[in-house]
């Protein structure tokens, strides 16, 4: 029995006993010294389990009574988390050892953060996701601050602490709420409680209360305040992963308390998750215009994004959560290799994140330039690329599902966000050429991503990769 | 009724005796005690602070440290006490769990020393 259950997070504990011995053997031996060949034996761990996972992993296995599940959408969510943190972690070397804040601890905390993401996604028991998510936002709150004598630096890692605290609060109480009323913590028996319709009072404010919290997690409007400060203060590698790999696993928890949870009620969290959908949209359209600075202006694409994101899962319906999963895998690859050109701008050696001072530098930087301008335009959503077919499925899946103005409106705000990308691009190919232009930062590693991401972007038109089925088969899984 | 409330008999027992306790140790200090107050005795303690202060002073972030140590351990012994109540009980899964915690635990601990977080000079 128990040989059974552990059998099955087995992933999981190799990664937290991955993460504790090299934690104690880095800081008995040669502490710092060791934290490059830290960094890619966690790269190396990450994408061994994601392979494992992705092809070792088949139909439904339950652990512990129910309180972890590990079925195909838990296993299409932690491969695309494994790659994403594999990835950032790799490109976040280089730059972390020029400023000296390359620590051992730091592959460490992002495996544990790892750990805590593959338990988030695999929750079944709301005790199981908040261990999940706490432990996964602990090891963010510290990674955040982790240039300690650096002002901004350690407000983004308190301004997120105490942010995240909030919301961990808001999610407790949904969470005891729904313990309450439902007389279980159990997803599969919560979820015979709440049916549409009969749903009483306080599992209606716990649920509320509980999607409130998860909002937070995926900095959806009205819950999105702590994004940019955050963003833009936390070193630029560690922003990179605080765009990607949570994110995806706080959309997939999302998809995983709606579905498994209160898979019964769909037109009660319907209109709820509609409205965070709509704002965080237009606000991430519309606020990220005044922005001059790249990483917050990153910020705000990462919330327009997950307004997305949620309006697949506003459907309610397999599809939705299809397309909400094809919609994070495109974001994060195009998260991956935006953020290895951020990472690429320098002036003397200095990080620069105006984006004025990118101007003319295609002039300079011709091909880098191009890989950018691909990166921006599939962001912004334009066809052919792969960009716009993400949104092309939760438009799709919105509109199925009834929810035709929330497509229509997600149509508007894609169209008034594209202005920022597209004056990104401005600026690369027209923008004035001033004096103290970027010297382009030269990194091997980086420059791969960039590429690698940009031509992804392009290739990826022909069939997505496959990725259309697998998440198609992850869906069926979660939604039946 | 009666049966039930006799079960509560202990807990009035221990609140009599508390009470009776706390009592005559304050009773016996006023009646028995040496006065001899100087300022700094009868001035309000507060932590190594002075209690009426600028807010904004620097202090040791090892007061946290140890603090925070402090408070992990407290929590590991409420953790350890039903766990050792229920020890007849509980099969070797819940001893194993246990130790895997602690292991945990001395993990955390281990690095924190060998940090060199808990030296005060």
């Amino acid at each position: 029995m128990i040989a059974a259950d552990l059998n099955i997070i087995l992933p999981e504990i190799l990664l937290s006993v991955f993460a504790m011995a090299g934690l104690i053997g880095a800081v008995y031996t040669g502490k710092d010294r060791l934290a490059p060949m830290l960094v890619w034996a966690t790269s190396a761990v990450f994408v061994a389990l994601a392979v494992w996972i992705a092809t070792n992993g088949s139909g439904t296995n339950v652990a512990f009574d129910g309180m972890f599940i590990d079925d195909g959408f838990a296993r299409f969510a932690k491969v695309v988390i494994l790659v994403s943190a594999a990835a950032v972690l790799l490109m976040s070397q280089g730059y972390m050892e020029r400023r000296g804040l390359l620590r051992f601890e730091y592959p460490m905390l992002i495996a544990l953060a790892a750990v805590g993401m593959m338990v988030m996604v695999s929750a079944g028991d709301l005790m199981a996701l908040y261990m999940g998510l706490e432990l996964q936002s602990l090891a963010l709150y510290v990674v955040a601050a982790l240039r300690r004598d650096n002002v901004k630096s350690t407000e983004a890692g308190l301004k997120y602490f105490v942010l995240g605290a909030l919301s961990s609060g808001l999610l407790l109480y949904g969470a005891s709420l729904t313990y309450g009323y439902a007389g279980t913590t159990l997803f599969s028996g919560i979820i015979q409680t709440a049916t549409e319709g009969e749903m009483s009072l306080g599992l209606l404010f716990g649920l509320v209360l509980l999607a409130s919290g998860l909002a937070f997690k995926v900095s959806a409007v009205p819950f999105h305040m702590w994004t940019p400060d955050v963003y833009e203060g936390s070193p630029t590698p560690v922003t990179a992963f605080f765009a990607t790999a949570p994110k995806v696993a706080a959309m997939a928890l999302f998809a995983r308390v709606l579905h498994d949870a209160f898979g019964g009620a769909v037109g009660d969290w319907q209109q709820v998750i509609a409205l965070l959908s709509v704002l965080s949209m237009f606000l991430g359209a519309v606020a990220a215009i005044g922005q001059r600075d790249i990483k917050r202006l990153m910020a705000y694409s990462s919330i327009a994004h997950m307004g997305y994101a949620l309006m697949g899962l506003a459907a309610g319906t397999a599809f939705g959560v299809q397309a909400m999963l094809i919609y994070m895998a495109i974001y994060v690859t195009m998260n991956v290799g935006t953020f290895a050109f951020i990472l690429l701008m320098e002036r003397d050696g200095q990080p620069v994140t105006d984006i004025e001072a990118l101007g003319m530098y295609a002039k300079r930087e011709p091909g880098k330039a191009l890989a950018m301008l691909v990166l921006l335009f599939s962001l912004a959503g334009v066809p052919p690329l792969v960009g716009f077919f993400g949104k092309l499925y939760v438009l799709r899946g919105a509109y199925e599902a009834g929810l035709a103005w929330l497509a229509i409106a997600g149509v508007i705000a894609s169209v008034i966000g594209a202005f920022y990308y597209l004056r990104i691009v401005y600026y690369m190919y027209f923008g004035e050429d001033r004096e103290d232009a970027l010297d382009g930062g030269k990194s091997p590693v980086l420059w791969g991503f960039l590429m690698a991401s940009a031509v992804i972007m392009v290739v990826g038109v022909v069939n997505l990769f496959g990725i259309e089925s697998a998440a198609q088969a992850a869906a069926a899984t979660l939604v039946n | 009724m009666e049966e039930m409330l006799r079960e509560y008999l202990p807990i009035l027992v221990f609140l009599a005796i508390a009470i009776g306790l706390g009592l005559v140790l304050i009773l016996a200090a006023v009646v028995v005690a040496v006065r001899n107050p100087d300022p700094e005795k009868v001035s309000a303690y507060e932590c190594g602070f002075n209690a009426f202060d600028d807010a904004r002073m620097k202090f040791d972030v090892r007061f946290y440290l140890v603090s925070i140590l402090f408070i992990i351990f407290d929590l590991e012994i409420a953790f350890l006490f039903p766990w050792a109540v229920a020890f007849q009980d509980i099969s070797m899964v819940g001893f194993w769990s246990m130790m895997v915690f602690l292991a945990v635990l001395t993990i955390g601990f281990a690095y924190e020393w060998k940090k060199g977080a808990l030296e005060w000079e």
